[in-house]
Order: structure tokens, then sequence, then C-alpha cells
């Protein structure tokens, strides 16, 4: 039974009415991917207008539905309602767009937004319930976080089924009229992993360059050219590489890469130095201590990109690293600022 | 060596469950296996405390602490002189996003 008034949102007091019939207008869309969908999605994977790739919340036709039309759920972030209706190319049926303020389904269904509360409400306000005469909704798997499907029953009547994981997956899952094991298997292949490098280089861009700058009038060229290096090993070599790198802690495998990468910055800065004496030694240390810390704390970060840590190893993890971490590049800036001071007073 | 991710917060109770599966199907990383009409925990390594079983049970037969696995958030919280539990993610906060799967 759907309970006689709700709040329209949590942070206001005002309530919506549950109607009879359909509150709001039928909208219509389809299955083609437009250049200006692809500009979308490649600015929205760039972080630009990062809350504003939003879809109006409501219930779309797509191709010719009829009363007995499939219904899917969905969220009102372009890039999961664009890759659920090109997957749904040549079918009719019902999208249900919920209001997860523009968030993707994973994310918003572990907030909640795109949870039990809006389904029920969603339902009401568009009245699905005098389109379609069957009472089945398909929502993605990943919003299971946030949909209790015997509570959306209980409330509102429409029994919800959970489809494949990936979108791409429907047509074949409308054919068998279930999902095999497969289909529910969350997976992270390269180019999944590839096309969050960019939100992650712009999260990092800002203190990198200022940090670049910093260095270069500081230690010269190589040494900018060094965090460039750790933070781009941070950002895109790390998802890049992620099942390839040895140990399963984000932590330890940033550390692994950062240290190889840093590899080459030590040789250089020891034959630049080496010629001078004991110097030799502390600046091929320096790189080697200061450019892992950088990458494993951006690979630590990278935690919550992927569909496979738990918050008690996530934790764990921190503790664990973000010391260690801390220290190394502590001791990588003593050794740097000793090094500077011995130059600047002619010892090396 | 090297793996923090070998113990989580995910308990089952066998004695309540009855075989609805519901756990099986929404469970991305094939924890949960079905075994004589009812469900057996056959990967608890694989959890990653998504909550997605326990919010699915219709006989909480399964719990455990949900939450999310984004060590961007945690710092943060913490930084911020928060609880790192209290969970709140940054995506759709006005600094930015930690994640933005197409999903």
């Amino acid at each position: 039974m759907a309970p006689s008034s709700q709040p329209c949102c949590p942070s206001c007091s005002q309530t919506v009415q549950p109607a009879a019939g359909p509150v709001q207008e039928i909208r219509t869309t389809d299955s083609r991917i437009t250049p200006a969908n692809r500009l979308d999605h490649f600015l929205a994977r760039w972080g630009v207008d990062r809350m504003g790739h939003r879809v109006e919340p409501g219930l779309y036709r797509l191709g010719n539905p009829t009363e007995d039309s499939p219904v899917f759920a969905s969220a009102n972030y372009t890039l999961s309602f664009d890759a659920l209706r090109s997957a749904l190319a040549g079918h009719d049926g019902y999208i249900l767009v919920l209001d997860t303020n523009g968030i993707n389904v994973w994310c918003a269904a572990g907030k909640g937004t795109f949870g039990t509360d809006e389904i029920v409400r969603r339902i009401t306000l568009t009245g699905l319930a005098s389109v379609v005469r069957h009472r089945t909704l398909i929502a993605p798997q990943l919003s299971a976080p946030g949909v209790s499907a015997h509570e959306v029953l209980r409330r509102s009547g429409f029994k919800v089924e959970y489809g494949p994981v990936r979108a791409s997956d429907l047509p074949e899952y409308l054919a068998i009229g279930r999902a095999t094991p497969d289909m529910r298997r969350v997976r992270f292949p390269a180019a999944d992993r590839l096309v969050l490098a960019p939100m992650e280089l712009v999260h990092a861009a800002l203190p990198t360059v200022a940090g670049a700058i910093v260095l270069y009038l500081l230690a010269g060229l190589p040494a900018a050219l060094g965090a460039v290096a750790a933070v781009l090993a941070g950002t895109v070599l790390f998802p890049a590489l992620l099942p390839f790198i040895p140990t399963r802690d984000f932590s330890t495998k940033g550390l692994i890469l950062g240290g190889i990468v840093a590899l080459p910055f030590s040789a250089a800065f020891f034959m630049e130095t080496a010629a001078s004496g004991w110097a030799g030694v502390p600046a091929a240390l320096a790189p080697l201590l200061l450019m892992p810390p950088v990458t494993a704390y951006l690979a630590l970060n990278f935690t919550g990109s992927t569909p496979f840590t738990s918050r008690t190893g996530v934790k764990k993890e921190i503790f664990r690293y973000v010391p260690f971490m801390a220290g190394m590049a502590v001791f990588g800036v003593a050794l740097a600022v000793v090094l500077g001071v011995a130059r600047l007073l002619g010892v090396v | 060596m090297f793996d923090s991710y070998r113990e989580n917060t995910l308990r089952y109770n066998p004695e309540r469950c009855f075989g609805c599966l519901r756990c099986t199907e929404v469970c991305l990383h094939g924890v949960f296996a079905e075994k004589d009409r009812r469900v057996e925990v056959v990967r608890p390594e694989g959890c990653m405390e998504c909550g997605a079983c326990a919010r699915n049970c219709p006989v909480q037969a399964i719990e455990v602490q949900s939450g999310v696995g984004c060590a961007w958030a945690m710092i943060g919280a913490a930084l911020r002189g928060k609880e790192m539990d209290s969970g709140t993610c940054g995506c759709g906060g006005e600094t930015g996003s930690c994640c933005g799967g197409e999903r």
C-alpha cells in the first residue's frame, strides 16, 4: 500500500499526494546516440559541469510500447540513461527515470537516492499503474544496494526484477527471460578502467601543476617532471595496469608502480651528481622516496572508483599505509632539503 | 601479506533462509550460491560490503555493515573531523566526485 502522502524530498516538508492517473506527461525518447550525446559523455568523463549531465526524471516512451511492454528503471544521469536506451534499440518499452540528482546508478544506490522511496514515489508521480497492465519493474542490478525489492512490492504493488549488471546484456536478458550468472557478475575491464582516468587526472591537475612549478623553481626541470610522472602513474598508468600489478592492496600496488616509475629519475639524478662525491646517493634516493608515496596515495584513492573494494578493507589500508606513505615523503623532503642546502653552500 | 580485504562484516544466518535466492541475484561477486533449496556463502572474500543482499533479504538472514569502499571519501571525512564511517561519498558534492562510472 502506498502511503497517503510523503515528503517530496528529504530536505523539505512539502508533501505530494499520490494521484490515480498519470500526473506527469509521458515523454518520448529513442535509442539513437547523437553527436551531441557523445560530446555530453565526453564532457562528463572529463568532469566538465560535473553535476549537470541530467535527464528530466519521469516516464519515457521508447519505440511503440503497449500496456504490456516492459518498464525499465534508470538514473537521471545522461551516461546511465543513454546506456539503457541505446542498449534497447529495436525494443519497445517504458523507461522510468528516477531523480538521482544526476548521479549514476551505482553511486546513487549507495547514497540511497536510487532507492526504494524514490521508486515508489516515481511510480506514483507518473501514474505508472495506469500506463501498463503488468506490475513488473526491471531495475539495474547495480541499483540493488539502494533498493529493497520486497519493500517496493509492498508499498507500490510493483515487483522489482533485477536486470543484468550491464545494459548491453539487456537484449539477451529479455530474450531468455532471466540473467545468466555471467550477466550478474561485475567486471572491470581495461576500457572501463581507462575511461575513469580523465576524471582522476582532473582531480589531481591543480596541485600537480602547482607542485611542478615550485619544484621547477627550486630544483629544476627533472624534479618537476618527476612530480608529473608520479601523478600520471597514479591516475593513468595505475587504472590501466590495475590487475597486473602484484599484491591485492591498492597502496602496495601504487608503491610498486611508483617505485618503477621513479627508477629512471633516480638513475638520472645519480649520474648528474655522482661526479661531485657523496651527493650521488642521496640524490638517487630522493625520487625513490618522494615519487612512490604520491603514486600510492592516488592509487589508494582509486578504490572508490572500482567495483570491488570493501569499506572494511579500504579502512584497513588507510591505517596501514597512509602513515608509511607520509613517512616516506617526509624523509624524502628532508633529504632534498639537505641536498639543496649543500648545493647552495657549494659543498657539492 | 598486503591483502587488507580478506575480512569483512558479512554475516549470514542460514537458519533464517527460505531460499528466495534474491541474494544470489543481486550480488556482483558471486558470494552466495544455492544449495539444497537454501543459500550458502561460497566466496566470502569476494564481498565488497555494498549491502545489496542484506537490503533485499526479506527475512533478515544477512547482515553487513555496508558503506562506500572509497579512500577518497573516508580520508576526506577524517580531514574534516568527521567519523570515517559516516559513509557519505563525495560524489554529487560541489567539490567533485570520486566515481565516474557508467553504472
